[in-house]
């Protein structure tokens, strides 16, 4: 199948000289949840812009569903619904008519019945009369993404949809975008909460500096990165580790109280039960062990700290 | 969710829904937007209409409350045109919600024409209330209503055209001010709105000449009163020419994407 959204070797210098994107190039599969992940300033917001069409690039081709986004615009455009980062909302407007605005303004016809599912879907409906500055910002999050609904698209970006959201709305907004996925909307999102990308994404994109450092299956990235740590708390405290030991390259923690052993989850033999052996071997007695598997944002701190 | 059918080579839903936005923008600002100016015309048409108008003869055979009617009229609707689409297309640049508008498959003729068309609508309707409150004033004749009309629907094109230059260009709320108070409002009482330029000595009708606004001002003068500054050719033709220059610059802009998009 081809892919919904195919970016190539695009390249995006701001008039400041600022180099915001060097030479990307992304494959969106249809369907998926895609999470961009980077630190602020990366270039994330600038890459779902020039998608979008809100910023010129400087140079390559992305192409939304087959149809170039310059040349072919109205086509590209009308498949794509974008929720901001920022809370850009009108704000004498009603919610009903905000949400129909931007049905109309991208082409297409009046569907009362459509915009009263998006607004039901959202717990929205008994809001449809308010003025949007009377709503909070949970709430005027949601008007944003109906906005970005309300001409069916088939591909939906969303900014840092959770920045600055309470815990209990950014459950919501997780499922609302599962469910989105179901009725078959390709989603791209941006965020700098990992758990939201190791949560929500089927697979993640890693940018810094203008850089795609890596793009992955969320399984994959965390396997071909994920370490695993073996600690071990000692019953007696070592001054140092022992020379029998140095295969394992361990490290001495909390003043020699703890033994750690690192290693690769994918690892097919981790060398647990000989490290074992050795240990008793050696009469190193231990009273607990626990193991910890690298979390994403683990793998994102050595990812982009690698590069610098 | 079902996919959108191949767009159209027009997309009239979208010049609609900015057209009815703007539309709704002017009646919940009614004040602002009718009552307000029309306040103001009636104050200039108290002033010299009444109590100078009163005082002096007839300026080319018009009786003088009558004849500041269409410079009345044209004062406001350079002012009302110019704030109207000035503001129209700053305010989305302002608040950010122009991310929407650079996003939608909208084509910038398109936007010019629903932004430039609502703010062209409301300066028309507000012109002619102007005409009908100052008919209760004093008698007007219209000798030429088509053309009468050709000039207002040209002028607040023209002038929309401009103030939506000028909503992009600026930067704040002081520079969306700037231009009407220190430039348009000064051509227009330069410009013949309340005197026939003949009454100015040689020197300063030469002078006056170079304003603009004197050509637009007498050509809808003369479709009222067929008493004019200047032929009404050349008004016609400096007119269009004034919104020519403007379409230039606006296509321009929607180019380069000058303060739009970076």
């Amino acid at each position: 199948m081809p892919p919904i959204i195919s970016i190539s070797n695009l390249t995006k210098t701001y008039a400041s000289g600022h180099l915001a994107l060097k030479r990307v190039d992304l494959d969106i599969r249809k369907g998926e949840i895609f999470a961009l992940l980077g630190p602020n300033g990366a270039g994330k917001t600038t890459l779902i812009s020039i998608v979008c069409g809100i910023v010129t690039p400087t140079e390559g081709v992305v192409l939304a569903d087959g149809h170039d986004i310059a040349r072919d615009y109205r086509a590209a455009r009308s498949k794509i619904g974008l929720v901001p980062q920022e809370l850009t909302t009108d704000a004498f407007e009603s919610v009903w008519a905000t949400v129909s605005f931007s049905r109309g303004l991208f082409g297409r016809a009046p569907n009362p019945a459509y915009i009263e599912k998006v607004l039901r879907d959202l717990s929205l409906w008994e809001k449809r009369k308010d003025k949007i500055m009377t709503l909070s910002g949970g709430m005027k999050r949601r008007v944003l993404i109906a906005k970005a609904l309300a001409h069916e698209p088939e591909i939906l970006f969303l900014d840092e949809p959770t920045a600055g959201v309470d815990v209990e709305l950014r459950r919501d907004m997780w499922a609302l975008v599962r469910g989105l996925r179901e009725s078959g909307v390709t989603i791209i999102l941006t965020t700098h909460y990992i758990d939201e990308a190791e949560e929500m994404a089927d697979r993640i994109g890693v940018i810094n500096k203008g850089e795609l450092i890596v793009v992955e299956q969320k399984i994959e990235l965390m396997k071909k990165l994920g370490k695993k740590q073996l600690t071990l708390n000692l019953l007696k405290p070592l001054a140092t580790i022992p020379l029998e030991l140095s295969d394992w390259r361990l490290a001495l923690k909390a003043d020699g109280h703890e033994l750690e052993y690192t290693f690769h989850a994918n690892d097919e033999r981790t060398g647990i039960p000989t490290l074992l052996e050795r240990l008793s071997q050696l009469r190193i007695g231990f009273k607990d062990l626990n193991t910890q598997q690298s979390s994403l944002e683990d793998i994102f701190v050595s990812l982009v700290s690698d590069r610098k | 969710m079902s996919s959108a059918a191949n767009p159209a080579a027009f997309n009239r839903h979208g010049v609609w829904a900015i057209y009815k936005f703007e539309m709704a923008r002017a009646l919940r600002t009614l004040f602002q937007s009718v009552v307000a100016p029309v306040i103001t015309t009636s104050l200039y048409f108290v002033v010299f209409g009444a109590a100078i108008g009163s005082r002096m003869s007839e300026v080319d055979g018009v009786a003088y409350g009558a004849f500041i009617v269409p410079g009345l009229i044209m004062l406001a609707l350079f002012t009302e045109s110019i704030s109207n689409a000035s503001f129209g297309i700053y305010f989305p640049k302002f608040t950010g919600t122009i991310y929407e508008l650079l996003s939608a498959p909208v084509s910038y003729l398109e936007i010019v024409i629903a932004y430039v068309g609502a703010a062209a609508t409301k300066s028309i309707v507000l012109g002619l209330i102007i005409l009908a409150t100052a008919s209760l004033f004093v008698p007007i004749k219209i000798l030429h209503p088509i053309w009468m009309i050709a000039f207002l629907v040209l002028t607040a094109t023209t002038f929309s055209l401009f103030g939506f230059i000028i909503g992009i260009w600026a930067n704040g709320f002081e520079q969306l001010q700037f231009i009407p108070m220190l430039i348009v409002t000064p051509l227009t009482f330069l410009g013949g709105a309340f005197y026939s330029i003949d009454m100015l000595p040689p020197a300063w009708r030469t002078v006056t000449l170079f304003n603009p606004v004197v050509y637009l001002i007498s050509g809808f003068r003369w479709s009222f009163y067929e008493s004019s500054d200047v032929s009404v050719g050349v008004s016609l033709a400096m007119t269009l020419g004034f919104f020519v220059i403007c379409l230039a610059v606006v296509g321009w802009i929607f180019r380069t994407g000058y303060r739009l998009k970076s």
